[in-house]
């Protein structure tokens, strides 16, 4: 049973669905022994990155997310869920993350050419980054997926699975241990997304 | 690189879509939710559902569709059609749309796209603006296009993004229903104005069209259709075939 973390925060609709349609049983759920009973976890997450940091800490679910992690359970962050994987943002302030893989969220801005629009928002292909990452285990280099972000994971190199490119390569997915994180977005990705969520799910 | 998207717009009212499909390899042609996975299967890159019921009891049958819709295709789904309130915003969010357009509600209600966005992100408010020209000036039009506020649309467009649309889909009411191809004209203005992605509407009546649309002006960053699509004058998976012949950037 894959468990996905409600702490009121996006439409969580689809992310259940997505989960539906490979057959695999999901729980949208902010009830911590629901979560420890799991056998993996999805941190999704839209909008902006304090406001979710400060509902996931009021809820005390950070705690509980880490309590998980530490005991080895597969933990995947979508979009802004993967963002807060990192230690610091730099999202109006600069605010603490969960610190569970090494690196920092910045604004795209300071890095892309001048006159690309912000969000990235779009289908972008996906670059692996010789990473190898079992969630990509059923989908190639150069596939699409659906992105839509203003900020993104910088100083990771280590953690980077693959990357999409805006004329510089932005981070798409990073991986530390039992940790994962997709900052596009597998549930709005058609067949690869799903393939992307199966692949999670054999972890 | 970012891919231009191809959008296929679906007219819905009480549950069922109207404006006419004429598409022989599927069942139910009124169908949104066979419409749409149809269309996700092509390579739609993203969906337009438009509500045009007033009535209480077809808002609820488009819930439900918006709903099933959400269970079984994967792709964005925007949808417009009765938002006025923040609460509409969270009535079809819940259902499993990601982005909502406003047009006539932001009219009304000025304050309407700045409090959405500031509850739910920019990326989830999309402004939709009907725009005709009238005296060599381009004019906001309301209510499907019948009424003239007054407005002028490039004004009033940079107002609402400066508020938090985080994508502007212009309606020519120049060239709709002609197809005689989007206008180019109108749309360079727009782009010009703002750093948000911008949508194309009204106008395409072939694949060319698109060509056209994306080689003239690759600021836009898709193109939207109804019609053409629903008829099959344009197949989704041919027209991306051709643009990738082209050079333009897309998902195949």
């Amino acid at each position: 049973m894959v468990a996905i973390i409600d702490y009121g925060v996006g439409n969580l609709f689809s992310l259940g669905s997505s989960f539906a349609a490979i057959g695999e049983e999901a729980v949208v759920t902010e009830d911590p022994s629901i979560i420890a009973q799991a056998d993996r976890i999805i941190l999704p997450g839209v909008g902006a990155f304090a406001d979710a940091m400060h509902k996931l800490h009021t809820t005390g679910l950070d705690d509980v997310l880490k309590a998980e992690v530490q005991k080895g359970k597969p933990v995947m962050g979508i979009c802004l869920g993967m963002q807060m994987l990192f230690e610091k943002s730099y999202e109006y302030g600069v605010h603490k993350g969960l610190a569970l893989i090494k690196g920092n969220i910045k604004p795209i801005r300071d890095v892309i050419a001048p006159g690309l629009k912000i969000p990235h928002i779009g289908w972008n292909a996906l670059h692996f980054t010789g990473n190898d990452c079992p969630l990509f285990r059923y989908i190639g280099e150069g596939e699409y997926v659906y992105f839509v972000h203003s900020f993104y994971a910088a100083d990771c190199d280590e953690a980077v699975t693959a990357t999409a490119s805006y004329s510089v390569p932005l981070t798409a997915a990073v991986q530390s241990g039992n940790v994962f994180g997709c900052q596009f977005h597998p549930e709005k990705s058609g067949e690869a997304g799903l393939k992307i969520l199966k692949a999670f799910c054999e972890i | 690189m970012i891919t231009k998207r191809i959008i296929p717009c679906l007219d819905v009212k009480n549950g069922r879509v109207v404006k006419g499909v004429n598409f022989k390899n599927l069942g139910d042609v009124a169908s949104p939710v066979a419409l749409a996975q149809y269309y996700s299967e092509c390579g739609a890159d993203e969906l337009v559902f438009y509500d045009i019921t007033a009535s209480v009891e077809g808002r609820r049958l488009f819930t439900d569709i918006l709903r099933e819709t959400a269970s079984k295709v994967f792709i964005p789904l925007t949808v417009g059609g009765g938002i006025n309130a923040v609460e509409d915003f969270e009535r079809v969010l819940k259902c499993g749309a990601d982005k909502v357009s406003v047009n006539s509600g932001a009219i009304r209600t000025p304050a309407l796209i700045g409090e959405a966005a500031k509850r739910y992100g920019d990326q989830c408010v999309v402004l939709s603006v009907d725009i005709k020209r009238v005296d060599g000036v381009f004019r906001v039009f309301s209510k499907g296009g019948r009424e003239n506020t007054g407005m002028e649309a490039i004004e009033w467009v940079k107002r609402c993004v400066g508020d938090g649309a985080g994508e502007v889909v212009v309606n020519s009411i120049d060239t709709d229903g002609v197809k005689q191809g989007f206008d180019l004209e109108m749309l360079e203005k727009v782009c010009e104005a703002v750093s948000v992605p911008v949508i194309a509407s009204g106008g395409a009546g072939c694949a060319e069209d698109f060509m056209t649309l994306f080689q003239t002006l690759p600021q836009v960053d898709a193109g939207l259709a109804a019609s053409i699509f629903h008829f099959g004058e344009v197949e989704i998976k041919e027209l991306k075939k051709e643009m990738l012949t082209r050079g333009i950037p897309v998902r195949i």
